[in-house]
This record gives C-alpha cells, sequence and structure tokens, in this order.
C-alpha cells in the first residue's frame, strides 16, 4: 500500500466559519486505491475536509493538490471526483435511470454507453431492472446505493462519501459495509470515507484518520489505531477502554496507583507520569492472589458475545469483558499482559492534546 | 359536537359561495322574463366582449410574464442569503400586500397622472400602466409560493448537481427549475386569474380607455342593469378560474399555493 502513488495532498488547510476553527493547519495525503476513513465525533472537521475536496467548501488557506495539480479553487464541477452524500441527494424529479444519467448527459455520452452503464451500475449495487422506478418508491438502502451507482458512472478517481450509511438501519449497515468494500476493491478507485461510526471505520478501512478538533489525533491502520492508541482521545473513541493515570517507573514497568505492571513500552524515562490504556477485553479475570492485584467484581451485565463487568480494585474500577461470567460481589484478582497494556505520553491539556510540542515550545518564544 | 363548531363556516359557505353562485347561474341562463336561454353566454363572442376579452387575456398574460421573471431570480437570492436578512426581503416584498390593494392602484394613479411625478412616461390610461398596476398589486402572490418551493429545495440536491459535472446553468434547467414547477403553477394561476377578472385597477389606471372583460361585467351589473348578461359572462369567467384550480390541483400537490 505504501508503495502506491499519492494522489491527493491537503497541505496546510485552515477553515473557520464564523470565527470558529474547523481545521487549522490540516495536513492529508491520500495514496492511490487507497479506502481511506475519516473518523471523529461531529463538529471534528471531517465533513468540512469530505467538502473542501468535493469542492463544495473553499478553504481559507491551504491548498489541495490532485496528481500535483493546484486545484484548490477549481469549481465542483469540474473536480475528477464524485460525492455519495448523506441523505442521498437523489433528483426526486427523475426516475432511477435519469438520476444515474445525469453526469453522463452533461459530459455528453452517447445514448448506447449511458444504457450499459447504468446497467452496469444496477447491476454493481445489486438493483438490476430498476431502471424505471421512482426515486420516492425505494427504501433508504436502496436509495443510497443508488447515489453510489449516480457518483460511480462517472468512473471518478475518487469517491468521497459523507456518512453514506448513517440513515440506515443496523443490519443494513452492515450489509451496505460489506458492499461498499466489496465495490472498492471491484472499482479500483480511491474511497474517502466520512464517518462518526468507529466499527464502520474499523471494518472497512485501510487507513483511518481520527480527527478532533480540527487536527488530526492519529493515522493509521485500523488494527494500528485499536491497539496502539496514541493518545487518551483515541483511545477512548475507539472502542472501549480503561485509560489510567500511571507512572512510568522505569523501562519495561509501570506503577498503577502503586501496583507494578510489566510492560512492553521503553523511552518514556524514569518516574515519568503517563496514561495507560487497557482494553477491557486484555483485563485476565483470575482467582484471588493469583493475578496483579485483587478486587471485587461491583457489577456485572450481559451484552451478548460476552459478559461486561467492573471490578473496583486497587482503588481503580476496571471495565472489563469476559466470556465468563463472576458474579457480583465475588473476590477476584486482575492481571493484563505486557502486550496489552498501551503507554502514552500525557497530553498538556484536554484542549491542547493536539498540539504537538513544536507549537507549545513556539509560543513561548514569542512571548 | 364537532357538527356544531362547523356551523358558522357551513353558514358561510351558503350565503357567502354557494347561494351567489346558483343565483348567477340562474341569471346567467336566463333572459329578463325569465326563460332559459343561452345568449347570455355565447354574448363572449360577439365583438365588444370578444375584444375585452382578448385583451384581458393579453394584459394578464403579460403581468404574469412579468412577475415570474421579477419573482423566480428574487426567490434564487432569497434562498441563498443569510436567514435574517431573509425574512426581512420577505417581509418589504409582503409588505404592500398588506394595504388596501385600491389603495396602491391609487398611489399609482397619482404618480402616472399627466401632472405627477412619472407623468413624463405618459403611460397614464394606456394598456402599459394597467400591466403595471397588475403586477404591482399581485407579484407577492408569485413570489411567495415561489419562494417557498425554492427554499425547501434540499441544498445537497444542487451539490450533487455540481457534483455530477452540472454548469450553473444545467443545475438552473434540470435540478431547480423542475423541482420549482409546483411553486410556478400556484404563482402563475394566483396573478393570472385576478388579473384577467380585474376592473378597478383598468378602471383606475386605464381612465376608462382600457376596456377588459372585468369592466364589461362591471357596467353590465351597474350602468347597463342587465345582471342576465353580466352574470352570463361572469360564467365564462367561472371556467377560466375552474381550469385554474384544476392546474394548481395538478401540479401542486404539496400545497405552496395554499400557503396564502
Amino acid at each position: 500500500m505504501a508503495k502506491e502513488k499519492t494522489l491527493i495532498e491537503m497541505i496546510d488547510i485552515s477553515k473557520s466559519y464564523d470565527g470558529e476553527i474547523v481545521l487549522d493547519e490540516f495536513n492529508l495525503n491520500i495514496k492511490e486505491n487507497e479506502f481511506i476513513t475519516l473518523l471523529g465525533p461531529s463538529g471534528c472537521g471531517k465533513t468540512t475536509t469530505l467538502r473542501i475536496l468535493g469542492g463544495f467548501t473553499m478553504p481559507d488557506t491551504g491548498r489541495v493538490l490532485f496528481q500535483g495539480e493546484d486545484i484548490t479553487h477549481m469549481p465542483a464541477n469540474k473536480r475528477p471526483l464524485n460525492t455519495v452524500f448523506q441523505k442521498y441527494a437523489l433528483f426526486p424529479h427523475m426516475n432511477i435511470a435519469d438520476n444515474i444519467a445525469f453526469g453522463l448527459k452533461i459530459s455528453g455520452k452517447s445514448q448506447e454507453y449511458i444504457n450499459d452503464k447504468i446497467k452496469y451500475a444496477l447491476k454493481l449495487v445489486n438493483l438490476s431492472g430498476y431502471e424505471n422506478r421512482a426515486v420516492t418508491s425505494l427504501s433508504g438502502g436502496q436509495q443510497q446505493r443508488i447515489a453510489i451507482a449516480r457518483a460511480i458512472v462517472n468512473e471518478p478517481r475518487v469517491l468521497l462519501l459523507d456518512e453514506p450509511l448513517g440513515a440506515l438501519d443496523l443490519k443494513l449497515r452492515q450489509e451496505m459495509q460489506y458492499e461498499l468494500r466489496r465495490l472498492k476493491d471491484e472499482l479500483g478507485i480511491t474511497f474517502l470515507y466520512v464517518t462518526h461510526d468507529q466499527e464502520e471505520a474499523l471494518t472497512m478501512s485501510d487507513k483511518v484518520v481520527v480527527m478532533n478538533q480540527g487536527y488530526i489525533q492519529q493515522m493509521g491502520t485500523p488494527e494500528q489505531i485499536y491497539n496502539e492508541p496514541e493518545n487518551a482521545f483515541v483511545a477512548d473513541f475507539i472502542g472501549d477502554s480503561n485509560i489510567i493515570d500511571a507512572i512510568m517507573v522505569e523501562d519495561y514497568v509501570v506503577k498503577i496507583n502503586g501496583y507494578k505492571f510489566p510492560c512492553v513500552d521503553a523511552g518514556f524515562g524514569k518516574n515519568k507520569p503517563v496514561d495507560v490504556v487497557i482494553r477491557p477485553e486484555d483485563i485476565i479475570i483470575g482467582k484471588p492472589g493469583k493475578g496483579v492485584i485483587d478486587g471485587v467484581v461491583t457489577s456485572n451485565v450481559f451484552i451478548g458475545v460476552h459478559y461486561e463487568m467492573c471490578i473496583e480494585a486497587g482503588g481503580i474500577e476496571w471495565l472489563c469483558q469476559n466470556t465468563r461470567s463472576f458474579a457480583v460481589g465475588s473476590e477476584v484478582s486482575i492481571n493484563v499482559d505486557p502486550e496489552n497494556i498501551q503507554i502514552m505520553n500525557k497530553p498538556q491539556s484536554e484542549d491542547e492534546e493536539a498540539i504537538s510540542l513544536e507549537d507549545v515550545l513556539g509560543e513561548e518564544k514569542d512571548q | 359536537m364537532k357538527k356544531f363548531l362547523s356551523a358558522p363556516f357551513i353558514v358561510f359557505l351558503l350565503a357567502g359561495t354557494l347561494i351567489p353562485m346558483a343565483v348567477i347561474a340562474y341569471y346567467g341562463l336566463t333572459d329578463r322574463t325569465g326563460a332559459f336561454t343561452i345568449e347570455n353566454i355565447m354574448a363572449i363572442g360577439t365583438g365588444d366582449h370578444a375584444k375585452a376579452l382578448g385583451l384581458s387575456l393579453l394584459l394578464s398574460f403579460a403581468a404574469t410574464v412579468i412577475c415570474l421573471i421579477l419573482a423566480f431570480p428574487l426567490g434564487l437570492i432569497l434562498k441563498d442569503s443569510k436567514l435574517g436578512k431573509k425574512g426581512f426581503m420577505v417581509f418589504i416584498f409582503i409588505l404592500p400586500m398588506w394595504m388596501n390593494f385600491v389603495l396602491r392602484t391609487m398611489a399609482w394613479q397619482v404618480l402616472l397622472e399627466k401632472n405627477g411625478p412619472l407623468g413624463f412616461l405618459g403611460i397614464i390610461n394606456t394598456p402599459t400602466a394597467v400591466v403595471l398596476g397588475m403586477v404591482y398589486d399581485y407579484l407577492p402572490f408569485m413570489v411567495l409560493p415561489i419562494y417557498n418551493t425554492l427554499i425547501k429545495i434540499d441544498n445537497s440536491l444542487i451539490e450533487a448537481a455540481y457534483d455530477l459535472g452540472a454548469s450553473k446553468s444545467t443545475v438552473l434547467r434540470k435540478v431547480i427549475i423542475p423541482l420549482t414547477v409546483p411553486g410556478i403553477v400556484s404563482g402563475v394561476t394566483m396573478v393570472f386569474v385576478p388579473s384577467l377578472t380585474t376592473f378597478a385597477i383598468s378602471n383606475m389606471l386605464g381612465g376608462g380607455k382600457v376596456n377588459l372583460i372585468g369592466n364589461i361585467i362591471e357596467q353590465e351589473f351597474t350602468t347597463a342593469s342587465n345582471w342576465n348578461l353580466g352574470s352570463g359572462l361572469s360564467l365564462i369567467m367561472m371556467i377560466f378560474i375552474v381550469i385554474s384550480m384544476a392546474f394548481i390541483e395538478k401540479y401542486d400537490k404539496s400545497g405552496e399555493g395554499a400557503m396564502i
């Protein structure tokens, strides 16, 4: 994947609405043939990023390069990319075939070519034979698939998807995730996907970009994002996790509330305060005295695949998941394998989480 | 209880609409002796009447087209402007509608008079002045339904059209205008029908020189005291109104026009 060419570069993009900064010197490279997902809570700047790429919003500063060519001020109708909108945005006064043909007619393709393309696209999204149906006669999931068909018949180099599954119910959403991934592999084009749903992001993407408050918090493969979150925000946003104050005593040893745990991280220095992330499923529950800390089960809920339990141990409430149930009140011990302890530097403060050390030093120099 | 509450409405409907219509139908289809005849209706084909109807159709058509040309771009501008500004602009346009329309027309009469501030235009007592009056009086009826349909168009539809490569004019032709048809039909009807049947505007701004079908009907009821002929001609106008209603019904399913 890393060998593939960079298709889009966003360089130092800033954008604010009514004085509120949405993106601040944002940089992102998108490689060819990549499924990249922008993931973050609402207001994190992910949709603005997509709209800047689509040409619907102009950045205040910064440049957008497409294959090295500056397209920052190119209008949306000239860009070699197409968008699938959150609310489908199918033209209600046209039937399905006319909706799909919209872009092809504008580019002056022959009727024969258009008909072939419509057939091909409908087959691709599993809606063959829907040519003459009215938009309103389709369900949400079907409309979304038509919206995808309408975008891909134009053979864009990049498909931008703005929370396309947001309005669908859970079952359909899961189905569509596989569909989208299959489409991506079949078409061999770049997908840029925007969502606030971490499961969607992890399921489909080659690369996930976690965003918050206009900054990239972490970028990496789904596995990296999940297993090695770089800061508390990412750890908290992606899946459930225990984020605990701790002290890095020395290389490979971290102290949580006075209890020493062996870990695999090094290079933090001696007696340095850090954040520790432990996924609930990584906590090993055993008989009292067999683990690092003894504790008591304070709650236990069955949530399908496993039981979700809270264990009070060593002055900390641990969120644990296990396929074995431990009754509330029973005495247990907990332990964690060294490789499942993820150590992170403490952020300067909640808001400055994403500001790099450089920025802080720069500001100090100015004063 | 519900029946009881609707009683005032039913009384109003009977006394204000159904009974008068029945009376007009009776007069229109009888002569002075009370014998059945269709002469009053056929009278629309005679020289003066046909000419007046022709002129009415022509002037109301002109007024409607001008209103449409003014209202549509205005609606587009309003759609894109900020919320507070939007409300203010609509308010400005609707403001004259709250004043008595005879008063408004009279104001134009004073303005356009030979010695008035706009007397140099020399259009008083011509069809041009009448069309001006119609446009001024009925423009809000065109603006509101068009504006109402325009602001309901989801912006993502317009963005989707641009995204698929459409130019500004294509977006207008293929997306915005087709989606505004219900509002346009309502607006056209609501300007065309009152323009077609007006007699006050042509009286005041036409100075008796512009005879519309509305003036003819008025004269039959007043100076000529021929209620039968007046009613017969009114029935003809009723046909135009019914056709217009049918149009609205067909295109304006969401009831944009009913907003006013």
